[in-house]
């Protein structure tokens, strides 16, 4: 028996002592308001006070907490300066997917507690341990250097009708991120749920057998099961397209990368917790793996899967014109080539969730992007009726593209089906990192020309995606790339290629930006060489060759309207001169430090390529006066519950304040697409704003009033311009969109996408030239999203995107079975983002709600290009291994040196 | 003996773990320990050693003067050494305290777990083997002191015999003058593992050297004193030190390509470290602090 005080009240747990602090909290007394990402210190999102200063519970054994005060995110609220810090939280939008939050609000707090009005330097040096994937920090920073403001100041007022659209709302679904009650995939599961537990391969190809597992169930006797490929009731496999489904639940007979699941236990936590590998009943024969794609397009390689017998998953193709002639008839020529790494998403919430048999149907809870994917997966490999199957995602601790691949909810859904029992599952980090999809490494060769003016004649670019062992999102990587590989410019005449390649490495899906970040790094370093070239300033030759209204793009496509990055150079004009200059002051002092400006602009089409994605939105009104907006599209932290409703709001005419939510559960909301390619606030607000009409048209109708009839709400009683309106039955708006595209021909000419997102971005840092670090000073960010339907959550997207493309662009590289933890595996930190400026262009998208478009891709994608961009304006050199790694960096300045 | 075991005096770890069948976990701050359990749960190869907690044990605790010496308790954590009040040769140790993991690590793991973890990144070596430090060793047989070199290894080796519990860190007295400081090299700003680092504690007369000690991590299995270099800076002035750094100083490293760099990165970033920590402590901001 251990005794705690735990939020003042004394709390006495009968968890063994070296039991994990953060479990005791969590299972032992039900707060699981304390999250778990890693149980190594990595992530600090399990970080709560003892005895006031802050600890990673997950490294605090329950004994060495004997007699303290533990105070955690569900006492915050009664501590004033606690409650003053969530609503500058809410204020400031520093939470997304909230599930670092409650981590960061009490390592906040131990600041706080000694200097309620802490410096910037004080502040990054108390959440220096806390990891935030979303954010990009700054406005957690903010939010906690301001928290005092807010001690006695009242909460900002909802907007009013016909107000939403355009403010800087808090998130609707944002206060229980801050107190502790959002329950993600592995908070909700009932007390009884059976745990799960997956038996992984460590080697990257090799053949097993699995005996006879009778003595291992006798050997514990809270195991209960030991599931396998023979277990499977329906089809043995999953992937995101229709007919492929080549990657088996529990694998038969062969794995194919490190992390492929043999099979998995079930029973109590207990028990499948005490199984050693080593008591398992597999044989293992180790085969040689195919590491990498060079191997696996080798004359002579051995076939990952049958299906692909040269090991080329997909290849994407973009021919217009005539390239090579072109290229040799252009004044200046510029060529190279990339090379990227393996980039884990890092979600700070691993997988988990849990499943329920219910009669003769399923039911799945779980963290997840993509509610109507799942359940057809689902379905598959139980052999059931989609009508049998029930998805309900949980909150989702940030997803980034990792979380649209199904992880734990086929192996949940069959356990729970054949035990009749519930089962839960949670991913350790290591299991996370080493089984989960990845960001393709790219190797790219590309060739581009200008002529005397600068104009673009020819882009040449060939890329080879390594797509790992399943096909994943492969194939839409591979036809997204080709058809973006130009980047945002008129380029006449373009051969682009782009290969997914199986190799026995762990399946690349989507990750933010599905293969263009890695292209845009290639085009946007050709286009620096041919301006310095041509003697034209580089942001002025991006400006020359910038897409317009009404050009066409390599795909044919002409671009009708919103194509605003002309507007966006325009606007970094000032702040790119002022920089340089500032670099060049710096640099005139010499030393080691050199002081450089970079730039690079993006598009990015919103939606599947060239495919139906459409989206459906519903709101209805009761006659007890209760107006609920069903929105089956998933937040995963970007803020498409608040968008959308503010979105649905106006189109009615109602406050938003007014408006129920019922999000995301299969049985009670339409399908609304996944949370991807940045469609949910164009697709799905496009949806929204139809359903809003709709119900409008049908309010008015009946109230007989004409089109600005203006509509109040208030005690259950709906007026129409003043008048009382009585309904008899419930009245509905239903809305749907589907962007209108073509799909692209072999030649890769159509229209992949009914609308494009542009930016351009301007980053200024310090190279010291002696270590090869980078020190960032500034990124300057303009984005063309349309129309900014929440101008706080947006700046929250291209903050966070930022930081993911600084990650991408300097530390992250994924090497299987080498850095599958949080400390191996490096990402940024609060003091690795620099202050970020967001520039919001509105061009508006005559198909989107309100003008808008969308930005949660498109905010990542030009930070790598223009941190490269910088670093040769600083030293020369050229980066072109990522990430640019310490010694990476000093290598190109030696190249540079040595060339030069 | 249990599963867990709290004592709450040495003589009594002591004696549980003289009787321990097998033996068991020492625990401190618990951060290099559990991340390691975290890491063998997820492939399956978790072991339930018993554990043996030193925390409670008040031999353990303290920072104080000796007069003659320093004695750092092996309860006392990074923290503890950020906060303090210590004399200017302690700088390089308090510097590296602020660069450790982040303020959660540092608030719980104690520098004596540093140590006996023997990681050739761990950042209290270098600071350590600047100041001479000694570590105090406990078993039934009484107590032990072994110079840190003679401590630590190699590669997560340690001269712990199986029933000794390291009970402090001795620390003998510097020049009341003596400038101090560490530099830590790694690829993001907080939370990072060290690629290398260097630490310096130079006592200096009427601006010319008399003594330096200099020691480099994350060069090799057990991080280095740089003998060849303390004497070649012997007698110069502080403003000559940075420029005295030569290659052949560092010939005694054996860096290693890892995933955070090359080998031979880390032999030109150590010369690079040392040179600007030397020309810090030869800057005016030193001798304010001394
Ligand atoms: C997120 C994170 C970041 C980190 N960053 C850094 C960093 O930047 N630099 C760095 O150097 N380290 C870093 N570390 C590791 C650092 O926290 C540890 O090395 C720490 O100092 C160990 O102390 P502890 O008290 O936590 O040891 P424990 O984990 O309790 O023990 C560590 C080892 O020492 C042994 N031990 C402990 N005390 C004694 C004793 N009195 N007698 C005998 N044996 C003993 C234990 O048996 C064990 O083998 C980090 C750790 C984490 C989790
Ligand atoms: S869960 Fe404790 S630090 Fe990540
Ligand atoms: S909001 Fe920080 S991890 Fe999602």
């Amino acid at each position: 028996m251990t005794r705690l005080i735990v939020n003042g009240a004394e709390q006495v747990v009968a968890a063994p002592p070296e039991a994990r602090l953060s479990t005791v909290l969590r299972d032992g007394l039900g707060l699981t308001g304390t999250k778990i990402g890693c149980d190594a210190g990595d992530c600090g999102a399990c970080t709560v006070l003892v005895d006031g200063a802050q600890v990673c519970a997950c490294l605090v054994p329950l004994g060495q907490a004997e007699g303290a005060r533990v105070q955690t995110v569900e006492g915050l609220a009664a501590d004033p300066m606690g409650a003053a810090l969530q609503h500058a939280f809410q204020a400031h939008g520093a939470a997304q997917c909230g599930y670092c939050t409650p981590g960061m609000l009490m390592a906040a707090m131990e600041v706080l507690q000694a200097s309620p009005r802490p410096a910037e330097a004080q502040v990054m040096a108390a959440l220096g341990g806390v990891l935030c994937r979303c954010t990009g920090y700054r406005k957690i920073v903010t939010a906690v250097m301001e928290a005092h403001r807010f001690l006695d100041a009242p909460a900002a007022p909802l907007p009013e009708a016909g107000q939403a659209v355009g403010a800087r709302m808090g998130r609707a679904d944002g206060w229980p991120k801050l107190d502790g009650r959002e329950a993600y995939g592995a908070d909700a599961a009932p007390a009884d749920a059976l745990w799960l537990r997956p038996v992984r391969s460590p080697h990257a190809h090799a053949r097993f057998t699995l005996g006879d597992t009778a003595p291992l169930l006798a050997r514990h006797p809270g195991l209960e099961r030991v599931l396998a490929a023979a277990d499977v009731p329906g089809r043995n496999g999953y992937g995101i397209y229709p007919d492929i489904k080549d990657q088996a639940v529990f694998a038969e007979g062969l794995v194919r990368y490190r992390g492929d699941v043999v099979c998995a236990l079930v029973g109590t936590r207990e028990a499948v917790e005490a199984v050693r590998v080593e008591e398992l009943p597999l044989d293992w024969e180790v085969l040689p793996p195919l590491a990498e794609p060079g191997a696996a397009l080798a004359e002579g390689a051995p076939a990952l899967h049958e299906r692909w017998p040269d090991n080329v998953l997909t290849t994407g193709r973009v021919r217009r014109g005539d390239a090579a002639a072109a290229l040799a008839a252009s004044v200046h020529v510029a060529e190279g080539r990339w090379q990227t790494s393996f980039v884990e998403h890092a979600y700070v919430e691993p997988e988990a969730g849990w499943a329920r048999r219910v009669g003769d149907r399923i039911e799945v809870f779980a963290s997840t992007q993509a509610p109507y994917m799942d359940l057809e997966e689902v379905a598959g490999v139980l052999g059931l009726p989609h009508a049998a199957v029930r998805i309900v995602p949980t909150a989702c601790g940030g997803g980034f593209g990792g979380k649209l691949d199904v992880a734990v909810q086929p192996m949940l859904a069959i356990a729970a089906w054949l035990l009749r029992r519930s089962v839960r599952a949670t991913w350790s980090r290591s299991e996370s990192m080493a089984s989960s999809t990845k960001r393709h490494p790219a190797r790219i060769e590309a060739r581009a020309g200008c002529d005397a003016e600068g104009r673009l004649t020819a882009l040449e670019f060939e890329g080879i995606y390594d797509t790992g062992a399943y096909a994943s999102w492969g194939p839409t990587v591979a036809g997204r790339v080709p058809a973006h590989s130009t980047g945002p410019y008129r380029v006449p005449h373009v051969r682009s290629r782009a290969r997914a390649v199986l190799t026995n490495n762990p399946p690349s899906g989507a990750f933010r930006g599905f293969g263009v970040p890695q292209a845009a790094i290639a085009q946007e370093a050709l286009w620096d060489r041919l301006a310095d070239a041509a003697g034209i300033d580089r942001l002025e030759f991006r400006l020359i060759n910038a897409l317009r209204a009404g050009d066409a793009t390599a795909t044919g496509q002409v671009i009708a309207a919103s194509a605003g990055l002309p507007a966006c150079l325009e606007a970094l004009r000032p702040r790119w001169a002022a920089l340089r200059e500032e670099a060049a002051a710096e640099n005139a002092a010499g030393g080691p430090l050199r002081h450089g400006v970079g730039i690079a602009c993006m598009w990015y089409g919103i939606g599947n390529t060239g495919m139906s994605n459409p989206s459906t939105m519903r709101i209805t009104l009761e006659p007890g006066g209760r107006l609920a907006f069903h929105n089956g599209a998933v937040d995963i932290g970007q803020g498409s519950t608040t968008v959308l409703l503010q979105i649905a709001a106006d189109a009615l005419g109602l406050p938003a304040s007014a408006f129920a939510l019922v999000l995301g559960d299969t049985d009670l909301t339409a399908d609304a697409g996944k949370t991807s390619a940045s469609r949910q606030t164009f697709v799905s607000g496009r949806a929204a704003m139809e359903a809003g009409l709709a119900l409008r048209d049908a309010i008015l109708l009946r109230a007989n009033a004409g089109p600005e009839g203006r509509l109040a709400l208030s005690d259950g009683m709906l007026t129409v311009d003043g008048r009382p309106l009585h309904l008899e039955a419930p009245l509905e708006g239903l809305g749907r969109f589907d962007p209108p595209t073509v799909p692209l021909d072999a030649d890769g000419q159509g229209v992949p996408y009914a609308t494009y997102g542009f930016a351009a971005q301007i980053a200024a840092l310090a190279v010291d030239t002696e270590l090869g670090t980078i020190r960032l000073k500034r990124i300057v960010a303009a984005h063309d999203v349309g129309r900014a339907i929440n101008p706080l959550l947006v700046e929250g997207q291209i903050e966070g995107g930022i930081a993911q493309g600084i990650g991408l662009a300097l530390m992250e590289e994924y090497l299987p079975g080498r850095t599958e933890n949080l400390h191996d595996y490096l990402i940024p930190t609060v003091g690795d983002v620099p202050a970020i400026e967001s520039i919001l262009i509105e061009d508006p998208e005559p198909l989107g709600p309100y003008g808008a478009k969308g930005i949660g891709e498109p905010a990542l994608v030009p930070t790598a290009p223009a941190i490269f961009s910088a670093i040769r304006d600083a030293t020369g050199a050229e980066i072109n291994r990522i990430p640019a790694l310490p010694h990476r960096v000093l290598e190109a300045i030696r190249r540079k040196e040595g060339a030069g | 003996m249990e599963a867990y075991r709290r004592p709450g005096s040495l003589a009594e770890a002591l004696a549980l773990l003289a009787a321990a069948p097998a033996p068991p976990l020492l625990l401190a701050g618990g951060t290099d320990l559990y991340p390691a359990r975290a890491a063998a749960e997820a492939w399956m190869r978790q072991e339930r050693r018993p554990v043996l907690d030193l925390s409670g044990l008040p031999e353990l605790a303290g920072l104080e003067d000796r007069g003659d010496h320093w004695r750092i308790g092996a309860r006392v954590t990074w923290a503890a050494i950020r906060d303090s009040a210590l004399p200017p040769a302690f700088r390089a140790l308090q510097e590296a305290a602020t660069q450790v993991g982040g303020a959660q690590v540092q608030n719980r793991a104690t520098l004596v777990g540093n140590l006996c973890n023997a990681s050739p990144a761990a950042d209290g070596v270098p600071p350590l083997l600047a100041l001479d430090a000694a570590i105090e060793l406990a078993s039934p047989r009484g107590l032990r002191r072994l110079a840190l070199p003679e401590f630590i290894l190699g590669n997560r080796r340690t001269a712990l015999a199986p029933d000794e519990i390291a009970t402090a860190l001795l620390i003998p007295h510097a020049a009341p003058a003596a400038r101090a400081g560490f530099e830590k090299l790694g690829a993001r700003s907080y939370l990072v593992i060290s690629i290398v680092m260097a630490a310096a504690v130079i006592e200096a007369e009427d601006g010319r050297i008399h003594r330096a000690r200099i020691a480099l991590g994350a060069c090799s299995p057990v991080a280095l004193r740089l003998p060849e270099l303390e004497v070649a800076l012997e007698g110069l002035t502080l403003a000559e030190a940075a420029k005295a750094v030569a290659p052949a100083h560092l010939a005694a490293l054996s860096p290693i390509d890892d995933v955070r760099a090359t080998a031979e990165y880390r032999r030109e970033a150590a010369a690079v470290l040392l040179r600007r920590l030397l020309a810090r402590l030869a800057t005016p901001a030193m001798e304010v602090a001394a």
